[in-house]
């Protein structure tokens, strides 16, 4: 044999093998990673990077490994409807998680529904899930639930008038919906009603009026920098009632960008951020110290309570192709048996009517003191 | 808590917002004034002012007067480069082209600040005091008086120079009368590139008094130069007093409609009256109508 015949079929062998191989399990992943919601999307996609790699690296899932495509939506629900239905058409993938925000996800609802393939959106608003579809699922609490935990506190302390100050975008307004909704069932009166636009400087015209109302409380419900701005605008006025925030400053920005003025602020949020507070008996503190360890170790950040979704999709999802397969119908079915999941959070149970997954005990109270997190019992 | 302490803090909140508005409607003015184009980039100089600081007094690490100084220098060089760039090769210098132009330096100069520094929104420390000072139950912060004081002196400044020094006369006779300017000796293109240098660091100091309470990203400059832009269209873009006024006037009524009717119109109010003073005294509140005679 000469060199050629030689090389040919040295050449053969390496296509031969790749034939072979078996195809990748393709996951599709929408998030917002740049524009106004890049502070959910980024971190959601770095964690769902960082859980597909240590799922190939660990030998993927019954040998086969994971292709994670991922499509940047903007935080614009046409680009997410687009790029879901590229997933769909010409990247065939078996499942889709994400997208971030309550918005995308309405808009790509409808496309997943028709192609039947299961979506794990990481989006919180109420609406995603209920009514349940079936191929609809997610991972991120419900804002009815920080809701009801906030007000939970408040009736436990006989606090019956708040005031609430919420951003005009989507999250806060499905956040000022459940705040209304909920009031009258824990006995709270909301005397005062306002709202702030996201992009807004100056919230004093709105404190002034809180000020002089007889709110015995304030709920402030938005994303960075908005509720930064509202707490340093009411300790310069002197506000003297307790403040009260959305999980949707659940990170340590919101204490870098509020300073003094975020001393004393309570909020619900997800157990990630108070991971090491925890009693040893918590069932999901094992699984939350280690993904804020290898997020750190990946990423020089503290993992947080955004990226943490996008954990609980992946590992959801690799549960279920685990348990049966990876055809999209079977991934659905699969995803409704799961139950007692500890994730990021909190303790996963999907039934058929019930794609969200959790309740209330997925959030705790954290107060802020010393500029770090405390539980509040 | 009396009716007229919360209208007091309204008003205060108000003209310490107008203050910021003027400035930002100055640098509109001035440029409009020598060249006759609306810069719409302005917004992003202010944007500058406050990125420049955080960035060389956090990653830079230089002492807080060092960090604001380099701030506006840095600022005025970005100005002079993108006229030298953008605006002075141009070969026809319509009003559209020149319009066009600016706003994709905009977009530009913002999408630069976004690679280099990210999207994240940072603080800078006030400039001296934090404690809260209390009058008739309204409450204002050290830092509004900083920002009234500094505004005050670059008004004045402002003033002195366009019309007490021979460069900003000439500025002036520029923005009357171009070809006439240039036939008595004036060279009209180092004026535009003044204007744009003075524009430039107007909207920079802007934007260093107000990080400190507004906190800043990279995308500030565009809700800052449209607010901006409308105090000078109250103004009738005139260089002095006129756009001063229409800044606090915007500042006060967005302030007062905020608390008194709704704050959810905050943004629209401003708009509102954009379009109002546009259809209905489109001179200004402050100029003569002008007629031009064929």
């Amino acid at each position: 044999m000469n060199v050629g015949t030689l090389a040919f079929l040295f050449i053969m062998t390496i296509f031969v093998n790749q034939a072979l191989a078996a195809p990748p399990i393709k996951i599709g992943a929408l998030f917002s990673v740049t524009g106004p919601a890049s502070f959910l999307g980024e971190p959601e996609r770095n964690t769902a990077q960082m859980v597909a790699d240590e799922i190939n690296r660990s030998g993927g899932i019954k040998g086969r490994q994971v292709q994670l495509i991922v499509y940047d939506t903007q935080g614009d629900s046409t680009k997410a409807v687009q790029a879901a239905t590229r997933l769909i058409r010409q990247d065939h993938v078996s499942a889709i998680i994400g997208p971030s925000i309550t918005g995308d996800t309405m808009a790509v609802i409808p496309i997943v529904e028709k192609a039947g393939v299961p979506l794990v959106s990481c989006a919180a608003g109420i609406k995603i899930t209920e009514p349940v579809k079936s191929w609809v699922f997610k991972t991120a609490q419900n804002d009815s639930l920080a809701v009801a935990k906030i007000y939970e506190y408040l009736a436990r302390h006989k606090i019956k008038r708040v005031a609430i100050l919420t951003v005009s975008d989507s999250f806060g307004s499905s956040g000022r919906e459940q705040l209304k909704l909920n009031a009258a069932k824990y006995g709270i009166q909301i005397i005062s009603d306002d709202t702030y636009g996201p992009k807004d400087t100056d919230m004093t015209p709105q404190l002034t009026k809180i000020r002089n109302s007889q709110a015995q409380a304030l709920i402030c419900w938005g994303t960075n920098p908005g509720p930064a701005i509202v707490a340093r605008n009411a300790k310069q006025l002197g506000v003297k009632i307790p403040l009260y925030m959305s999980h949707g400053v659940s990170s340590k920005k919101f204490i870098e960008l509020a300073g003094d003025a975020a001393e004393g602020i309570i909020l619900p949020s997800g157990r990630v951020l108070v991971a090491d507070l925890l009693p040893n008996s918590d069932r999901q503190k094992k699984t939350l110290l280690s993904f804020v360890k290898d997020y750190q170790n990946h990423f020089k950040k503290e993992g947080d309570h955004f990226g943490g979704h996008a954990w609980d999709a992946m590992m959801l999802v690799k549960t279920a192709i685990e348990r049966g397969g990876d055809k999209p119908s079977d991934i659905r079915a699969q995803l409704e048996k799961i139950r007692n999941f500890p994730g990021i959070g909190g303790v996963f149970t999907y039934t058929p009517k019930d794609h969200s997954g959790l309740n209330k005990d997925a959030f705790v109270l954290v107060e802020i003191k010393g500029k770090d997190w405390v539980l509040v019992h | 808590m009396n009716f007229a302490s919360q209208i007091l803090q309204y008003l205060l909140s108000g003209l310490s917002t107008g203050a910021i508005y003027s400035l930002i409607g100055l640098g509109f003015a001035i440029i409009f004034n020598s060249t006759g184009i609306i810069n719409f980039a302005q917004g992003e100089f202010v944007m500058l002012g406050g990125m420049l600081t955080y960035f060389f007094l956090s990653v830079v690490k230089v002492p807080f007067a060092a960090a604001m100084l380099l701030a506006v220098i840095t600022s005025t060089a970005t100005g002079v480069i993108f006229e030298r760039l953008a605006i002075r090769p141009l070969k026809q210098p319509t009003h559209l082209n020149l319009v066009i132009i600016t706003i994709g330096g905009s977009i530009f100069i913002r999408g630069l600040a976004m690679i280099v520094w990210g999207k994240d929104t940072h603080t800078i420390p006030t400039f001296y005091g934090s404690a809260p000072i209390t009058l008739e139950g309204a409450t204002i912060l050290p830092q509004h008086l900083w920002i009234f004081g500094i505004t005050f002196l670059v008004i004045i400044i402002n003033k002195l120079f366009f019309f007490y020094s021979i460069s900003g006369k000439a500025m002036r006779a520029c923005a009357y009368n171009r070809n006439a300017a240039s036939l008595v000796g004036i060279d009209v293109k180092r004026m535009v590139l003044f204007s744009f240098a003075i524009s430039s660091s107007m909207g920079a100091i802007a934007g260093m008094i107000a990080a400190p309470l507004t906190m800043t990203s990279y995308d500030v400059g565009i809700m800052l130069g449209l607010k901006g832009f409308c105090a000078a269209i109250i103004g009738g873009m005139s260089g002095g007093i006129g756009t001063v006024l229409g800044g606090m006037i915007l500042g006060v009524l967005e302030s007062m409609g905020a608390g008194l009717i709704s704050s959810g119109y905050k943004d629209a109010i401003a708009f509102i009256i954009l379009l109002l003073i546009l259809f209905v005294r489109p001179q200004g509140l402050f100029r003569k109508a002008e007629t031009e005679r064929v």
